[in-house]
């Protein structure tokens, strides 16, 4: 097995566990966390295409090694996004979870130091 | 000996991208994620694309793991609520199910293959002399794909602009993300006063050197703009207010001078983004000079985040 081949089929395994991940983990920067572990899956899937199409003494065929470079700044831009999204819904709402309103509340009434108070985060003013 | 050389970094890349998943806290994850993608640099050498390892260890694993870490720290408090709310094994187990046919279904892709495998290496061969560029990817991206370069700085600068409309109102055209207090004579501090001269030199040099051999633009801004991370992370210096107008200038350069000599690529040369004969190497380096700090200011803004102290009112006017 040719290295093309290990990391193809290391990139399919990476997309299953991070898909799996993104079900099942019920925290945004989790699922966040999942998404870039899928999209490094289909990076590298697609960079052992890139591989397979060397020719010409080049590593690779150039064309989708660039398209990966956008790819990965392309990826690193919706990251940082969803993650400032977070960080607001944080600072207004004291919770960080995907959860209705309704099913947000009832957990954070058991352990009462589970969750910060709504607000708390909030300068006065 | 080659298999050796991908099995092992395989086999780690594996181990940990289960860990980030299945690990308890969502910080020990974040951490996890990092060390992956610094263990996929190893694989994109492997495959023979070395600037695609430069930027997924700079961007991939560098700017996007601290990103995580950072507001996996900012989100602690939420983590006990967050780990009740573990869903039962009859979302697991569907989903693991999932899961697996999708990955059996990409290997099955991959051992399928076709075996003479289409490569357009040929073609940006015999046609790379025309760039004036030595590296054979930073042709494709300057030159037969400028579009695609285009589009992504312009993505970056719509992912600030989104970034920075999630200030809160009071908070508005203030600084970017808190205020860092580094003791000053600690080593935080220290680091930060000795390595950015070094950092900016060697960020430069990827830049320069991306012409004609592995490196480039993206690459060379991280490295840029990791340096200022390091400062302000060390409190010597502060982020600028974001409605300052030269800073805005800044964001806007390098996409406007890309635009413009688009244009005038249609106007001289035939084509949105082409370049008139003998007129390739010249633009392409006007193009990524302009770019390069723009790129650098970008990517160190988006990582400072959304606006979140008002402007102090002696810098106002």
């Amino acid at each position: 097995m040719n290295a093309p081949t290990v990391f193809g089929l290391l990139a399919a395994l990476l997309v299953g566990v991070g898909l799996y991940g993104f079900i099942v983990n019920p925290q945004p920067l989790r699922k966040i966390l999942a998404f870039n572990v899928i999209g490094s899956g289909v990076f590298l899937m697609f960079g052992a295409i890139a591989r397979r199409g060397a020719a010409y003494g080049l590593g690779g065929d150039p064309v989708p090694q660039a398209l990966l470079i956008t790819g990965i700044v392309v990826a690193f831009s919706a990251t940082a996004l969803a993650v400032t999204v977070l960080l607001r819904l944080f600072d207004e709402t004291g919770t960080a979870t995907l959860a209705s309103e309704t099913d947000a509340r009832a957990p954070a009434t058991e352990p009462a130091a589970a969750t910060a108070p709504p607000g708390a985060e909030k300068a006065p003013g | 000996m080659i298999e050796a050389f991908a099995f092992v970094p395989a086999l780690l890349i594996l181990a940990l991208a289960v860990y980030t998943t299945v690990a308890r806290e969502a910080f020990a994850a974040t951490v996890g994620f990092i060390a992956y993608g610094l263990l996929l640099t190893l694989a994109w050498v492997q495959l023979g694309g070395v600037d695609v390892a430069l930027t997924e260890s700079a961007i991939g694993g560098g700017l996007t793991g601290h990103l995580l870490v950072r507001a996996a720290a900012r989100l602690r408090t939420t983590e006990a609520a967050a780990a009740a709310a573990r869903p039962p094994r009859s979302t697991r187990f569907p989903a693991a199910i999932l899961a697996a046919a999708v990955s059996v279904a990409l290997a099955l892709a991959v051992l399928a293959l076709p075996d003479p495998a289409p490569t357009l290496a040929s073609a940006v061969v015999a046609n790379i002399g025309s760039t004036g560029v030595g590296n054979p990817i930073t042709a494709v991206l300057m030159a037969f794909r400028a579009m695609d370069t285009l589009l992504e700085a312009t993505v970056l600068l719509l992912a600030l602009i989104g970034v920075w409309s999630l200030a809160p109102d009071r908070a508005w055209g203030g600084h970017p993300g808190p205020r860092y207090n580094a003791d000053p004579d600690g080593v935080l501090a220290f680091i930060a006063r000795v390595l950015p001269p070094i950092g900016i030199i060697v960020g430069v040099y990827v830049f320069w050197v991306g012409a004609d051999a592995p490196g480039g633009k993206f690459q060379g801004a991280t490295i840029v703009a990791a340096m200022w991370l390091l400062v302000l992370m060390a409190g010597l210096a502060d982020t600028p207010p974001v409605s300052r107008r030269l800073v805005r200038a800044a964001l806007v350069a390098g996409p406007l001078v890309f635009i413009a000599i688009g244009f005038a690529g249609a106007a001289f040369a035939g084509a949105f983004l082409a370049y008139p004969d003998g007129w390739s190497k010249p633009l392409i380096v006007v193009v990524e000079f302009a770019l390069m700090p723009s790129l650098a200011l970008t990517l160190g803004l988006i990582m400072a985040g959304a606006p979140e102290r008002p402007q102090a009112p002696e810098v106002a006017g």
